[in-house]
């Protein structure tokens, strides 16, 4: 081991390890480099899954203290819509899984071809995310500090027990629906933040989303580019984990958010 | 045998040269620097608006005469002052910039686990530090450091904005600076560095780590909702729209609290360094004050509610509040005894830095046990919202969390620059800057005792706490002086200081056996003699020239040995 370098700009860095080609200059091996990396993604994955605690302590809060509210809040989600979100987006954990295992085993192709696939959910979930979004804010089911926000439902999806808070009919459209918009103040304050919450936190994890294409297309660049093989799968398999935890966070809030009844 | 200091040779300072070599660095040696300028820049602007408060409140100015504009302009003083200090001052001060300097160096190891992951975070942290200070031109922000709703989300000002914007991304800053630290401490100690040999600075960085990872994350989400909340009426926090402010400061406490924790763990890192290397003696309790420093993190996360004793919590859930605060005591009090038992019988050297370090051991004496005071329910429903508490927190946050940066900026000052600062003017500025803090804070512990409130713009003669606020700013201004006198010493060493050695204080920690100023990869022989980071039986001294040097240095090589002159 040399011991008698000055460490000026030199490629090996001052201390003529014989550094294998993807080994950063400040660490010793690529176990140490990989390990390194695996504790950092998934100390990054707690800090994830902190960052999403608030919203899920508020819909904790507002759901144990409003539960009727939350029920009948929950109908004017489409629960088709969501199952084929959790559908698509489980089917990408499942592809960028199988991609991991590629890069492992060198298998470019096929690796490709499973990032294009993760790309492609993750993009289908976005557009799906997109047509619930522009239909709410056509029906006007906001959150509470919204001037369009009006409630309406048919009022035979409306509970028995739900009846007594509406004390007026709007026959406007001809058919029978309920303006929630005339309902009991509170009550209606209360379902504002129902969707409040529900907002925030799809719009969260549709952000968290977003980050993962991007990530996605960078690891298919560089994938392109025949980077990864079987010592150099690092950067796909933190990629992964990190998808899978968007995937997670998903599945929580599906059946928080479109199952309540 | 050649000089172990390298500022006439090739070292990390003057081994590449521009804007970019220095902006666009990994090398966590210069980040640090880097983070300790803007940090100290931060500090100069923070202590402004510190003044604007001082003289505000020891004017004539009386309640009746004051006008609105002078009223919204203290409440601007006391919220900027507030925010700039914590954010942008304490919570980066030791971590972010001896803690980048300084790991690594200790650990032996080239650099931290992420070094590109630790440009951004900085990166991150100027935009974050660009982003409050716009806030200071775009309007008169006056919320309180706190945000609390509905101050924050109602009609205040829009600068509550940009406020919230950069707190939220100097928080990622944090968070990524933690993490850093966290896998770095984990997976780059050399072999022989076994859990129980870390220097107990990186003990107090690891568990200030763990508090950032596991708590900034929320206060990243709320404040991202209180941004959410301002501009769009969400409703989940703003009581018109049904939403609950009472959450808000649940959440925000959460972090908060752990935060304080953030701001003193490394504190009392730097403090365990100086204490032991400066009586001479192996630190007393090692264990104990290792264990401490994990206790103290694990505790910060249970007892936030003591923030909220009169906010509307349930009784039963202050009661138990106030119960766990007090838990904390235990390991600070550890800490502190065990400094005093490492002074006891050891040899004391009155360096600049361990002037620090002795006067922490007041500070943080009294800060620690005024603390009792507002964790206790009956007394602290008295003193809430009173001086009492402004003068708790600034002896804690201020007298041993700044005391401790500066104490450990003058500690590894040798490292950073090669020149070491310890003379007559460095040590007055030390003595004024402990006797104005005490003259600057005391008074607000009496006046507070007697109910003065907190957060006043004026309070009229008849109140009676114009003596306390005359004193107080007399001693804002001796306080000032020892700091601008402390920041003088250390810019005219980097002119003309003396040259250090590798090792002039006799420390035995591994950032100790590199040159100084270290080479751009920290250590010249790889890696490191590792051994027992208090047994000063390890090193002895050679005389001003060659300080501290290894009583059995490696067959190989010293740290000095063949280094080529520089260009």
């Amino acid at each position: 081991m040399s011991t008698t370098t000055t460490p000026e700009h030199s490629d090996d860095h001052g201390h003529g390890h014989d550094h294998p080609e993807h080994l950063a200059h400040h660490f010793e091996s690529l176990e140490q480099q990989f390990d390194a990396g695996k504790l950092g993604i998934w100390a990054f994955l707690l800090t994830e899954v902190l960052f999403f605690s608030a919203l899920f302590v508020a819909y904790t809060i507002y759901r144990g203290n409003y539960p009727e509210v939350f029920r009948f809040a929950s109908q004017f989600l489409d629960t088709n819509m969501g199952a084929l979100n959790t559908i698509v987006l489980l089917f990408s954990s499942f592809t960028i899984a199988w991609g991991v295992r590629n890069a492992m085993l060198g298998q470019t192709g096929l690796l490709k071809m499973n990032l294009v696939i993760t790309l492609i959910c993750a993009g289908g979930f976005m557009m799906i995310k997109k047509m619930e979004y522009e239909h709410k804010f056509h029906e006007g089911t906001l959150w509470a500090g919204h001037e369009n926000t009006i409630f309406r439902l048919d009022p035979n999806d409306v509970p028995e027990d739900m009846k007594h808070h509406s004390t007026a009919w709007d026959n406007r459209n001809g058919d029978f629906t309920m303006a929630v918009k005339d309902l009991d103040p509170e009550f209606r304050q209360k379902l504002g933040i129902f969707f409040g919450i529900y907002f925030c936190l799809t719009g969260l994890h549709g952000i968290h989303v977003l980050i993962g294409m991007i990530l996605m297309v960078w690891l298919l660049m560089r994938a392109m580019k025949g980077e990864f093989g079987p010592t150099n799968f690092n950067a796909i398999d933190f990629g992964a984990l990190y998808w899978h935890l968007v995937d997670l966070i998903w599945i929580f809030l599906f059946p928080l958010l479109y199952l309540i009844s | 045998m050649p000089s172990t200091n390298t500022l006439d040779r090739t070292n990390y300072l003057n081994a590449t040269k521009g804007f970019m070599s220095w902006f666009w660095t990994i090398d966590h040696k210069r980040l640090g620097l880097m983070y300790l300028w803007s940090v100290i820049a931060c500090f100069i602007l923070g202590g402004f608006y510190a003044m604007k408060i001082r003289l505000t409140l020891s004017g004539d100015v009386d309640f009746a005469t004051q006008t609105a504009e002078q009223m919204n302009a203290y409440n601007n003083a006391f919220t900027v002052h507030g925010a700039v200090m914590i954010f942008l001052v304490i919570i980066p001060s030791i971590p972010a910039a001896l803690g980048n300097f300084v790991v690594p160096l200790m650990l032996g190891t080239k650099d931290v686990a992420f070094p590109k992951l630790n440009r951004f975070s900085y990166h991150l942290w100027i935009i974050g530090a660009v982003l409050f200070v716009a806030t200071l031109f775009i309007g008169n922000l006056d919320t309180g450091w706190t945000f609390y709703p509905p101050y924050s989300t109602g009609h205040t000002d829009p600068s509550v904005i940009t406020a919230v914007l950069g707190a939220f991304i100097l928080g990622f800053s944090s968070i990524f600076t933690g993490l850093n630290f966290i896998v770095t401490i984990h997976k780059m100690r050399p072999p022989e560095m076994t859990w129980f040999k870390m220097p107990l600075f990186l003990w107090a960085i690891y568990a200030t780590a763990l508090i950032q990872i596991l708590a900034t994350p929320v206060i990243g989400i709320s404040l991202l909702l209180i941004l959410v909340e301002k501009t769009m009426q969400i409703g989940i926090f703003t009581p018109e729209l049904g939403g609950d402010p009472v959450f808000f400061q649940h959440l925000f406490w959460f972090y908060s609290h752990p935060a304080v924790y953030i701001m003193i763990l490394p504190g009392m890192g730097v403090m365990s360094e100086l204490i032991a290397t400066f009586c001479r003696k192996s630190i007393f309790g090692y264990k104990s004050i290792a264990l401490a420093s994990i206790a103290i993190a694990i505790f910060s996360f249970i007892v936030w509610g003591h923030h909220m004793f009169v906010s509307g919590q349930s009784e039963l859930m202050s009661v138990i509040f106030s119960a766990l605060t007090f838990s904390v005591a235990v390991p600070s009090a550890i800490k502190v005894f065990n400094w005093i038992a490492t002074m006891y019988k050891g040899s004391i050297a009155f360096t600049t830095p361990m002037l620090y370090g002795m006067s922490i051991i007041w500070l943080f004496g009294i800060g620690g046990l005024t603390g009792l005071f507002l964790a206790t329910l009956g007394t602290d429903v008295y003193f809430h919202d009173t001086y009492f508490v402004v003068a708790h927190f600034h002896y804690v946050m201020v007298g041993s969390a700044l005391f401790g940066f500066l104490g450990g900026i003058f500690y590894w000052w040798p490292k950073m620059y090669g020149v070491v600062v310890d003379n007559m003017a460095s040590k007055i500025a030390c003595l004024l800057a402990f006797v104005g803090f005490n003259m600057t804070f005391m008074p607000q512990f009496i006046g507070g005792s007697k109910g003065m409130p907190r957060r006043y713009a004026a309070y009229g003669e008849s109140a009676g706490f114009d003596g306390y606020n005359e004193a107080s700013t007399l001693g804002s201004m001796v306080l000032m002086t020892g700091l601008v006198l402390a920041l003088g010493s250390l810019l005219v060493s980097l002119k003309n200081g003396k040259k250090s050695p590798a090792n002039p204080w006799g420390g035995v920690t591994l950032e100790w056996q590199t040159p100084s100023p270290p080479p751009e990869h920290n250590f010249e022989i790889d890696p490191p003699v590792v051994g027992d980071p208090y047994d000063m039986t390890l090193v002895e001294w050679k005389g001003e020239e060659e300080g501290f040097l290894p009583v059995n240095p490696r067959a190989d090589a010293p740290c000095v040995a063949d280094v080529k002159p520089s260009a």
